[in-house]
């Protein structure tokens, strides 16, 4: 199938500073995609890049099979048929609601761009405001302003800068489903920037984990969560804590919280040591269970509380326990492991034991 | 600093001393006398390493301070310095001389090795690098110049077949602001520029008994020179700035990106109105400074040079030509172009922050004033020699 957006060993920076380094990944038409990463990670630069505002050291950028960014040529970002949609916005602030929506048809007869100017608004509810100039309107407003604007000429491809930064949380995961359900609906074939991972899974289809200009994993929301495949991705993405155990068998690794089953990757020898991955799902609390942990710390999270545990050996992990298991600090409390599937990483010796994650 | 022992009221400055001695061959002693503080005249290192380099091989220093009245981290510092400068020479230090807390503190100066950087003294680049690095800012600043000059250029080749996309109330507000809003200003400045030549005249004159050519003077220069040229520079000044401006933080705003990525140049968009309204307004304002201009010569010759109103105005349409104000208006078109670009390119140049705009403003001020000075020079020799 034919990549709408291919990336290729993409190498960008400012001046002589690299920025980001040899990055790759495509997305075939209808996608969402998603680069997550803390400030700073340089996927924003990517962003740039896709829209022709950058030109990669090295790499190219292909877009429905066409080279449109290389080291030497780049077709500039008025000729791409790119939709951005910017961090701030960006609306125009002399022009209405209508006519910012408007400002990108201007090829099309009036009737063709009333047409679809009406429809965008009705679809992002937005009637409303059509007269409207933009400070007069709330931020999530203009933002949904700001999607209609860039959707509007039918972009091939449409980029979203963090574009729910400026709203509450709660209001960003809804706006993130809805706005999927739109591009969606369009086919549109999406990119989005985020460091939030609730906006990043509830709206795209594949996220890339970026890290100091390099992409870490490029997967399913589902993969990145359950086999990340490096310890920068298990730590970013979720909550979990490492537990330092020794490689039994290939099926086998023992940690202090006993025996786990599953697949060890072949490179870890016999008897070698790592670090296994406990998710907060991982570890059930079972009342009758021999197995025990001091609760040191909770979180109420409404339907259930998250329990930091501390084990015998001093080691913490944490669990989530359905909220009417209400348990004091200090009190010791049973638990069982269950876990479907071993993730396990080689353990560095130099490190602590174990280490509480975000 | 732990350990600073205060000085003994009765005898506020003491003096300090270092002595050498060898007592063993290949070990340098060194005696600290004294009250070792920073308010004392420190001795000078190089007292040390002469020693460690003149007085024959030496493989060890060892210290003593039994002299030692009182100290504080000068006393550090110096020994910070023959430490390592023993370290360079590969000799050994023998610390057991020195007192507990110097010791304790000098672990403690080791124990961390220094962060990089944290000194903040940036190394500066030698004579030829720094050539160098701003010959290469220069040509960059060249080819960008040309380029958008270009860019222009072309977009003013769309305008003139009617392709070019920008909105007419863009244009219109732009006329709006460098034309009419500008004339309380050009008209208080060009008033005043009439009457400080016509002082100025007025005084080398008066002493041929030739008062009358005060009209002469005053209108040549405005009408050929001075007019142009000061509606140029408040211009620069009030709307090349301004232009800058808008057009920085509409490149901090992402607004100048957006009309990128639906298709729109902002070369049509936003710089080519503005350059066509400062280029249509610039010579009709530097017509009605001329005129500004000449009644200010007026009023200083009628009020203070007893010259009648008709006499002057008559000296005046004797001595002005219609080529001398068509010379005049060809210049302020010229200015007005380059103010326009120099806003514009400046602008568009601006980085993404709100200290980029400010100096995008001020950068734009300044290189209308230097084109506009250049450009004067240069039209006023071409007239020399076309005879104008």
């Amino acid at each position: 199938m034919k990549h709408v957006l291919e990336l290729k060993e993409i190498t960008l920076g400012y001046g002589k500073q690299k920025v980001v380094e040899a990055i790759s990944f495509a997305l075939s038409e209808g996608q969402i995609g998603c680069l997550l990463g803390p400030s700073a990670c340089g996927k924003t630069t990517v962003l740039r890049a896709i829209a022709g505002f950058e030109r990669p050291f090295s790499g190219e950028i292909l877009m429905k099979g066409v080279k449109v960014s290389g080291k030497a040529r780049i077709v500039p970002p008025e000729r791409r048929q790119v939709g951005m949609v910017f961090q701030d916005f960006a609306l125009f602030p002399h022009l209405t609601v209508h006519d910012n929506i408007a400002f990108g048809l201007a090829k099309h007869s009036n009737a063709a761009r009333t047409r679809r100017t009406t429809q965008l608004a009705k679809l992002l509810g937005i009637e409303n405001i059509r007269t409207q100039y933009p400070h007069q309107i709330s931020g999530g407003q203009q933002q949904r302003v700001a999607l209609a604007r860039a959707i509007a000429p039918r972009p091939q491809i449409l980029l979203l800068d963090e574009p729910f930064s400026s709203m509450d949380v709660e209001l960003r995961e809804q706006v993130a489903k809805e706005v999927r359900v739109i591009l969606k609906q369009d086919r549109t074939t999406t990119m989005l920037v985020s460091h939030h991972q609730l906006e990043a899974f509830a709206m795209a289809d594949v996220v890339g984990v970026m890290n100091n200009g390099q992409l870490l994993q490029w997967d399913t929301a589902y993969n990145l969560y359950h086999r990340p495949a490096c310890t920068y991705v298990a730590d970013f993405v979720g909550e979990g804590v490492f537990l330092s155990g020794s490689v039994v068998d290939e099926h086998h690794v023992q940690t202090e919280l006993g025996i786990i089953c599953g697949v060890v990757p072949v490179e870890f020898e016999k008897g070698s040591p790592v670090e296994v991955l406990i998710r907060p799902d991982d570890i059930i609390h079972d009342d009758n269970s021999n197995q025990t942990a001091i609760v040191i710390d909770k979180v109420f999270r409404g339907a259930e509380f998250l329990y930091t545990l501390c084990l015998d050996s001093g080691a913490q992990v944490v669990s989530l326990v359905p909220s009417h298991h209400d348990h004091h600090l200090n009190e010791p409390i049973g638990i069982r492991l269950e876990i479907d599937h071993l993730v396990v990483f080689p353990r560095d010796e130099n490190q602590a034991q174990t280490s509480a994650l975000s | 600093m732990a350990a600073i022992r205060p000085n003994s009221g009765e005898n506020p400055i003491q003096e300090c001393h270092i002595r050498f001695s060898q007592p063993s061959k290949g070990t340098l002693l060194i005696q600290f006398t004294g009250h070792w503080t920073l308010q004392n005249e420190l001795p000078s290192v190089n007292d040390v390493e002469k020693q460690l380099g003149g007085g024959g091989p030496i493989q060890c220093v060892s210290f003593d301070t039994q002299a030692l009245t009182g100290w504080d981290s000068g006393l550090l510092a110096y020994l910070i310095k023959i430490i390592d400068e023993c370290k360079t020479r590969n000799i050994k230090t023998d610390q057991a001389g020195l007192p507990d807390g110097v010791r304790r503190l000098l672990d403690l100066a080791y124990a961390v090795p220094e962060r990089e950087g944290a000194r903040g003294v940036a190394k500066r680049p030698s004579l030829l690098a720094r050539i160098g690095t701003d010959s290469i800012n220069v040509a960059r600043g060249t080819a960008e110049t040309v380029s958008f000059i270009g860019e222009a250029t072309l977009a003013i080749w769309k305008f003139l077949r009617g392709k070019a996309r920008y909105r007419h109330v863009d244009f219109t507000m732009t006329i709006q602001q460098c034309g009419p809003q500008a004339l309380p200003i050009i008209t208080l400045i060009s008033f005043l520029v009439g009457v400080i030549l016509a002082y100025i005249g007025a005084v080398q004159l008066e002493q041929f008994g030739a008062e009358i050519y005060v009209a002469n003077l005053v209108g040549l220069a405005m009408a050929r020179e001075m007019g142009a040229m000061m509606t140029a520079i408040i211009m620069a000044g009030r709307t090349g700035g301004a232009f800058a401006a808008q057009l920085g933080t509409m490149t901090v705003n992402e607004e100048i990106d957006a009309l990128k990525t639906m298709g729109v140049s902002p070369m049509e968009f936003l710089v080519l109105p503005r350059m066509l309204a400062l280029m249509l307004m610039l010579p009709v304002l530097c017509l009605y400074s001329d005129l500004l201009g000449i009644l200010g010569g007026a009023a200083v010759s009628i009020s203070i040079l007893d010259l009648g109103v008709l006499e002057y105005f008559n000296q005046t349409k004797n001595a002005i030509h219609l080529h001398d104000f068509a010379g005049g208006l060809f210049k302020s078109a010229v200015y007005g172009t380059l103010v326009a670009i120099a806003g514009c390119l400046r602008g568009m140049q601006s980085g993404r922050s709100a200290a980029a705009v400010g100096d995008a403003a001020t950068s734009a001020v300044v290189t209308a004033i230097v084109w506009i000075v250049v450009a004067s020079a240069i039209t006023t020799v071409i007239y020399n020699i076309l005879g104008i």
